[in-house]
Parts: structure tokens; sequence; C-alpha cells
């Protein structure tokens, strides 16, 4: 198979999800790369079946099917053999390459143990987490659990892969010696496979190496990289990601049902599918220099990915995972974290509590079925805000500066009340926000998929709200790997779908409802006011060139250009042209049912969507 | 397009159940090829390894570790008992001692220098593993695993709780339709698997579990009974582990739908005999169901009621597993080929299938589930 970007005509690329497997055809076609064709099937990685690669070769078949495009040799279910017609410079037959990522059997779980909480445990979580993987759990010296507890815990969870880190260089390594002890007692046994030695990655303090690793070996396969923590002021995060790379691919990949054929049938490296979508994200946002904030919420889990300035002006990547919110096998637990009353602000209708845990206990049960009434499609877009707030509070909580840095602080810092935590998310200075997962990406209007990123994650200033047309991230992160131009390319032209653009002003919470907060104009001409309380709506010509002006009606009202002054931007225009929120932040819902039925029938009315 | 996979809880009269009971490590297998096994028989056994105790010996005797250390009366390997002196500290001018015991009885696995701990690993203990289901043993791994055959009937629920269990099959009075109170519980219901009515209240639920029911078996449960059994909100439905006294099977789901029909009198038929049941729910690919399997030398040959690779066809009996119709049992009359648009506004592949008060409804194919 070819891996030179100018050799490459046509790419083959799957993403062997959990449910469904994914298969992609990228081409080079006389106007660009493109995605030509799709086909998925359901995945295989578990029982009867056992075995991802029937389930790949079905998405193949489908894709195949589609598009008249030959992709499967004829023996393709020969054992072992790649599967695949090799690409002879005819267009319509054959492949150049295969890649994959790969999220089956729950992805890469991961358990993280450091001494400190907000330092090194911190440190390795972000680790984990930005090479994809779930963090089942972090444990640490001051968690505030007993000994028992994190063994009790640790004994309970199966994680893939351990990564134990604390200490800076030339410090104190008495704590992280106990935290191998701990984890030597506990004795987690990996997920995969029958062996009982579970791959730790040590990445903490170098001068306790020796005696972690003569406590561990027994019990574990050690490995050991650069302290993710050298210093207070430093994090060192790419030796230990590359490490869970390499034991993604030895210990948890090649354990799993069908991958070694898999494996086999493409020269790059799997990736899990997170890192993938991570890379994409971070990507485009060095390339184009915005703040990019990026969610994908699937059945089982909530990823969000996010790249903000630090205080030094350098582009900060973070990712996290909540393993626990989801909208179908995890719908429950949104109830749960959320509650009955933080779903029903958002439904345009009535529901008594019981109706609305037994139908949302039922979606858990049935996964896979779909809302066929308005009612049902309403209370899962309601879950799904839920989902989008829980999941940006985690995120911001991870998203941060590093603790036990001394900073200087001016009179300025003191009187801003910044929390010696810098976060690093700011939802004003937030260029782009890209929704994905089913729930987002295949909302039957696409304003309504806008509504429910701009009310989940409470959006403020000037934002542009895109969706990811078939999940396709995944696809073009692995893709970026071997050719970062076709993936940009394809992301742009195929995948990345500009909805709207949303504009929500600050305001001070003494302002009275109904009062101008702003004056909207697109090209010189008035367009409309942006009203305290109200959500209005701009139309705009899909993809046209627009010049928008913003004036606040007072010195403290900001807009997205500072207190007080005016906002310009030229811009795309989405498909929903521009979204005007005048409801402050935190948003606040009416305290009865009925007020908040009528100011929900009032948002969906004015954005054109169906009402009760 | 790809044959999307269309769910099906099955309810077979007659058909062979085969059950791999695993150990978790490696074991012994305590039986042979042709066994006939009864549910409660151990099959196999393994040592697992004892718990690992961490001693603080540093921290106890208020000593840096390198004290500990020095005064160590044990090494890496070996032996101690409770009691044993492991440590002895002999402070300023030898007046002062202090001494370690050993708390637990273990091997020392470890001496850390660094921090004066020491790691005694317990005695192994052992892991039974019982047959769980009536029948002949088919197949055997040694040292991990023994395939048992049953022979009966097997029917699948939709969600459960509690895991393995065995009892007699025993009718509730009331039929499928009744909400399911206290008052419906039978006092004598010690070891047996009771079946029907439908949305048990909380205090029907422990009233069957303080008489000893070993299971039961109803169409709906609401959230709150749910909530109210477990003492905890379940947010994922992964069970099996709960620790309940009385396994409980739902084969509906959420509300107040009564058993289907089709289980319900294969149920009824089954009553006197012995079943084993099991809550353990797992919502994901691969998903596992909660199971009853009731074990019938007169089950004759294999007879399943359906064919699971049929597929979603015309003339197949589904059931409707969403709103509007949630519930509703039908009959597949047509499968148009293009997605159309449903209520919501998004374009789905659907089926028309006929209910059975004869209305034609049009369904989203991901919305039923095969009979």
């Amino acid at each position: 198979m070819k891996t030179d970007p100018a050799t490459l005509r046509t790419v083959l690329v799957t993403d062997c999800g959990s449910t469904t497997t994914k298969a992609l055809l990228f081409q080079k076609t006389a106007v660009g790369w493109r995605q030509t064709h799709r086909g998925e099937a359901p995945t295989t990685v578990e029982e009867p079946v056992a075995d991802v690669t029937v389930g790949a070769l079905n998405a193949f078949a489908e894709v195949e099917e589609v598009s008249g495009h030959a992709i499967l040799a004829p023996d393709a279910a020969q054992e072992g053999a790649a599967p695949f017609v090799a690409a002879d410079g005819d267009a319509a037959r054959g492949i150049d390459l295969y890649l994959t990522t790969s999220s089956a059997g729950g992805g890469l779980q991961m358990t993280v143990a450091g001494v400190v909480r907000q330092m090194s445990a911190e440190s390795a979580e972000r680790a984990a987490l930005s090479a994809g993987a779930i963090v089942m759990d972090s444990i640490s010296a001051d968690d505030g659990r007993e000994d028992h507890e994190r063994i009790q815990r640790l004994r309970h969870l199966r994680p893939d892969i351990v990564l134990l880190t604390g200490g800076v260089e030339g410090g104190s390594q008495e704590h992280v010696v106990e935290m191998a002890e701990t984890l030597v007692a506990a004795a987690p046994r990996p997920r995969f496979g029958d062996s009982l030695r579970l791959p730790v990655i040590y990445a903490g303090n170098s001068d306790a190496t020796e005696d972690v690793r003569r406590i561990l070996e027994k019990t574990a396969r050690v490995a050991v990289v650069d302290n993710v923590r050298p210093t207070l002021e430093a994090e060192n995060l790419s030796p230990a990601r590359g490490a869970i790379h390499e034991f993604f691919l030895a210990h948890v990949m090649s354990h799993s049902p069908g991958y070694d054929k898999l494996l086999r049938w493409t020269p790059v490296p799997v990736m899990p599918t997170p890192a993938a979508v991570g890379d994409m994200v971070r990507g485009y946002a060095e390339a184009t220099g915005q703040a990019v904030l990026c969610v994908d919420i699937g059945g089982a889990t909530t990823d969000v990915f996010s790249v903000f300035e630090n205080r030094q002006g350098e582009p900060v990547f973070n990712r996290t995972v909540s393993a626990n919110l989801g909208m179908s096998y995890s719908v429950a637990n949104v109830l749960i974290e959320a509650g009955v009353e933080s779903i029903r602000r958002w439904l345009p209708f009535e529901m008594e509590a019981p109706a609305l845990r037994d139908r949302l206990r039922n979606k858990m049960i049935r996964p896979t079925s779909i809302p066929q009434t308005l009612e049902d499609l309403w209370l899962e877009q309601a879950v799904c805000r839920e989902a989008l707030r829980l999941a940006l509070f985690h995120h911001r909580s991870l998203a941060v500066g590093l603790s036990g840095v001394q900073q200087q602080r001016g009179i300025a810092d003191i009187f801003s009340q910044t929390a010696s935590r810098a976060d690093l998310v700011d939802m004003m200075r937030l260029d782009l926000v890209i929704g994905s997962g089913g729930v987002l990406s295949h909302a039957p209007d696409r304003v309504s998929a806008a509504l429910m990123i701009l009310e989940g994650f409470e959006l403020q200033g000037f934002t542009q709200i895109a969706v990811d047309s078939i999940f396709m991230m995944p696809h073009l992160g692995v893709l970026a790997s071997v050719h970062p131009d076709a993936a940009r390319e394809i992301f742009l032209h195929d995948c990345l779908v500009s909805v709207a653009h949303a504009l929500v002003p600050v305001f001070p919470r003494k302002r009275p409802a109904e009062s101008v907060l702003a004056h909207v104009s697109v090209d010189g001409r008035p367009a409309g006011t942006i009203t305290a309380g109200r959500v209005g709506h701009i139309e705009l010509e899909p993809g046209a060139a627009v010049r928008l002006t913003v004036e606040p009606e007072g010195r403290n009202i900001d807009v997205g250009a500072g207190a007080g002054a005016t906002l310009e931007r030229e811009f795309t225009a989405g498909l929903c042209g521009v979204l005007l929120d005048g409801r402050n932040r935190p948003l606040r819902t009416p305290p009865s049912t009925e007020e908040q039925i009528v100011e929900r029938d009032a948002v969906m009315a004015e954005l054109g969507l169906a009402v009760a | 397009m790809t044959q999307a996979l269309t769910p099906a809880l099955q309810v077979l009269a007659g058909t062979v159940v085969r059950k791999t009971r695993e150990l978790p490590v490696p074991g012994r297998v305590l039986c042979a090829r042709g066994d006939a096994v009864t549910p409660d028989l151990i099959v196999a056994r393994a040592e697992l390894p004892g718990d690992l105790h961490i001693l603080r010996i540093p921290e106890t005797l208020g000593i840096e570790p390198f004290e500990a250390v020095k005064g160590l009366k044990v090494d890496e390997g070996d032996a101690v008992a409770h009691g044993d002196l492991v440590c002895e500290h002999v402070g300023l001018f030898g007046l002062f001692r202090s001494r370690y015991q050993a708390p637990v009885d273990g091997t020392v696995e470890f001496v850390s220098r660094r921090t004066g701990h020491l790691g005694v690993r317990l005695e192994a203990h052992a892991l039974e593993l019982r047959a769980y289901v009536q029948g002949t043993v088919v197949d055997t791994d040694p040292g991990k695993s023994v395939t048992i055959e049953s022979r009966g009937s097997f029917i699948q629920g939709i969600f459960g709780i509690g895991g393995e269990r065995y009892g007699t099959i025993r009718m509730i009075e009331g039929g499928p339709k009744t909400i399911l109170g206290p008052a419906r519980i039978p006092s004598d219901a010690e070891g047996q698997v009771l079946v029907g009515g439908t949305r048990p209240t909380l205090e029907a639920l422990l009233t069957a579990a303080d008489a000893g029911a070993a299971g039961l078996i109803v169409g709906s449960i609401d959230d709150y009974a749910l909530t109210g059994y477990l003492g905890y909100d379940l947010g994922m439905a992964v069970t099996g582990h709960e620790e309940v006294p009385m396994t409980v099977i739902v084969t509906e789901g959420f509300g107040w739908l009564p058993l289907a029909e089709r289980t319900h009198s294969l149920l009824q038929s089954l009553e006197g005999r012995d079943a084993s049941i099991n809550g353990a729910t797992q919502v994901r690919a691969g998903a596992v169901r909660p199971e009853i399997i009731a074990a019938r030398e007169d089950a004759g040959s294999v007879s399943a009621d359906r064919d699971p690779a049929a597929g979603l066809r015309v003339g197949a009996p589904v059931r409707i597993i969403r709103e509007p119709h949630f519930g509703a049992a039908a009959e597949v009359v047509a499968l148009p080929a293009e997605p159309r648009p449903i209520a919501t506004g998004a374009h789905a592949r659907v089926l028309e299938a006929r209910l059975a008060n004869g209305d034609l409804v049009v369904v989203p194919r991901a919305n039923v589930e095969l009979l």
C-alpha cells in the first residue's frame, strides 16, 4: 500500500465504533479531495461473531454497492490476507491505502494514579485523555479516600493500561513508591487477555524508577518514560502519550477479537477514535488561529475537545471524556446527574416526572430506537442540552493552567477575582464550536442542532456553530497522519457544516427585560436588534460573504468585542443565519411550568421550529 | 443497503441452550464430558491469589523508613503468622525498644527500602463455579471451562437485576395485566420464581424478597420501584451483580405493559417446573439480556419458534418499542426500501405494520423488535 501523499488517489478509511463500523471512501477528484461514498455495518467485535474484520468487510461491501467502485478482491475471505483490490491507475477500481480508527469494545480504558490530585494526577489524566483514552478513575494520595477504598476501587476496575505518575524531578520519592504499593496491593486485572500482568506506564520522578519497577514487576508489565510533570511549571505529556499508543497497539488492540488481521491490512497504526478527532481539532485550530470547542455526544460517552490560548498566548489543547454522559446507554446517568427538573425546563409541553423517567429508562434499555413523535424528539433534545452542559462543566474543570505554578498577580488580577487555577475555556473568546454525534449531526432540523449547542453550552459573544455532517472527523484525523492537506480539504468541504452564528451579549442582571441590548447591521444596513430576555434571528443567504456590525446599547454590554465596544466581523453565512440571544448568562428558566412552556414556544417559533 | 440488525427477544418452548462456565483464573475442572449436572453442582474450582496487605511500619512506630528496614526480622519470601515479630527498633542508647508484630498470616512479597513498608500476601482463597443450569456436560477446557447443554424452554427478558438463581416457577394470581401489590405475593414463596402481573410496587418487591422468593418475573416496572428496591439510582443498564435478595426480570420495559401473551402462556405451561434465572443485562453491542431457562427432558427435538436468521420480513410478528404505539404487537405488511419522512421531520427507513385492532401504522425499523 502507498503512503506517499503524492501518489495517493483513493483512500478507504473505517472507524470501528462500539456499535457501527463506518467506512468512507476519500478520492482525489477533478476539483480536489472529496469524501465520495460511505457504507456502514454493525460492528462485530463482540460475540457471537467476535471478529472486527467481519463488520469491516460488510461496510466495505456497502461502499462497493453504492459506489460501483471495486474495493474487495475476489479472494477477500482468504485468511489473513489484505482483502483489497490495489489501485492500478483506473479511477473506478481499487484503493491506494486503507486506514482505520477504533473505539470498539468500549475504546481504550485507563486508570491514572498520581501523588497530588491537582498536579501529577491531573497531568496524568491529561496525558491519557489526549492519547484517546477513557479515564475510568484518577487515584491520588490526596483524593480523600482511605487506602482500602483505593485498593477496592482499583480492583474493581479492569483498565487496559495504568499510568502511574508522581513527584517532580529531584523531589520526594516516598509518595509515588507508596502509590506503586497500592497498585500492587490491588493487582487490577487487565480487561483483555488471560495474562495477569497489567500494562503499567511509569511517568513519575525518575529517581524512584527502580523502586517502583521492583515493586510492580511481579504483577505488571512495566514501561518507564519521562516524567509527565518534571517541574511544577512544566508538563511533558508526549512521552507518556507515545507509550500509551504503543501499549494500545501491542497489548489492547492485539487482544481484541479480529484486530490481529485488521492490523495487517493497514501500514499505518490504528488510532483510538478520540485521538484522531483530537488531532483534527488541534490541527484545524493551529492552522486557522481560532479558539475551537468540539463535542462528540455519543450513546455512552461525551467527548469534549478544546483549543484555547493560555496566558502566554500559546494554543493549548485539551480533551475530556465524560464516560457517564450519553444519549442512549448512559441516558439515565444524565437524568441522575441533571435531575428531572433540569431536563423538563427545555420541554415545550408538560410531562409528569414518572412518565419522563420511564421514557428515558426505556431509551436506556432499547438504545437503538429513534424518536418517532415530536414529544420524544424534544425530550431527547432536552437531555442533549443537559449532557452538553454537564460535559462542558467537566471539561472546564480539567482545561486549566498548571496548578502549583507561582503566578505574578497585579492589581488588575486581584480585582478580576480570577481563580488561581486559570480556566482556559473562555466562552467570550470562542470562535467555533463543532457538534458531532447522532443527536446533533442527524437532528431533523439543523437550526435545532444549533439551538441545542447554543443553550447547552450557554454560548457568549460571537460564535460560529457547525456540525460534523456524518461524523467524519475520526476518519479525517487518521488520514491527516498521512496526508494532512487532503484531510483539511475534505474537512472544510464535506465534513464541517456551518449551521449558524450566535450573537449573545453579556450584560448586568439589573438591565430591564425587553430593553434593547444591541443594534445589528448586515453589510451596513440595519438588520435587527437584540432584546433582553428574547431570542431573535437574522436570515442570511447560506454561503454569502457577510459584514456584521453590532453596536451595544450601553457601556456595560459586551457583544464579543469588550464592554461597550462595537463588534465588526466578516464571515461566510451558515445555513441558518445569525441567532440573536438576549438571555443573560447563566441561563435562567422561569419558575413555573406554564411560563417555561410559553418561553420555549416563543424561542422555537422565532426560529421556525415546530411547536406544541 | 446492508441489513440492519433487528433485535429480538427469544421466547422458545423447546430448544437446546449451551452455557459455558468459565473460571476467571486458571484452575481445575471437576467434571467430565457426559456427566449430568444440576444447577447447584460445583463444576470447577480455582485459587484466587490472596489480598496484599501493606504493613506501614514507620508510620506505626513513628520512625524513619531506614530505621524500619534496619530493624526488620523478616525478608522477602518469608512466611509470617499473626503476632510474629516483624520489626524491632532500638532507640537511644538501647533504652527504648518498639516492636511491630504481623497483623495477618501470609508471605512477605516485597520490602520497600524507600518507604519502609512491607507487602504481605495473604493465603489464596478458593473460587467455586456452579453449573447454574441442569443438563449434560458436552465439553471441557481443562483448567478453564465447562460447557453444559440443557434441553428445555428459554425466555429472554429486556431488563433485569440480580444474578443467577434457581427456583420453582409459580404463577401469581390475577393475570398479566394486574398491578402487583404486596397482597398478591404468596407468603409461601420460599425458593420460588414468581411470575405474573405488572408494575410491582416497591412494597410488593420487598414482600416477595422477604418471603424468600428466588425471582420475580413481570411485564413492566416503574423507575421509582426499581430505585427503591436497589437502594440507588441505576445509571446504565449493566446489571447482574447487585446485592439484592431476589432477582427481578422485566420482559417488556418501563411503564405499564403486561407480560406479552406468548411469554405469559409459555411460563404458565411451565408452572411447577424448576428454572434457572439470571437478571444480568448489558445493553451494548453483543448485548446480554436476562434469561429464564427451564430444563425439560420432554422438550423433544429442537424446535425454535422462530428462525432468528429470518430477520425482518413481510408477515413477521413484531413489537413496537417507541411511542406512539409503545408495546403494541403488530405484523409487518410492507418494507419500503427508501427512507421516508416521519413526524419528527427526520427521514428514516420504515416498515408498515398492522396492529391487532386492524389499524395500519408506519414505524421506523429501528423501533421494532421481532417477536
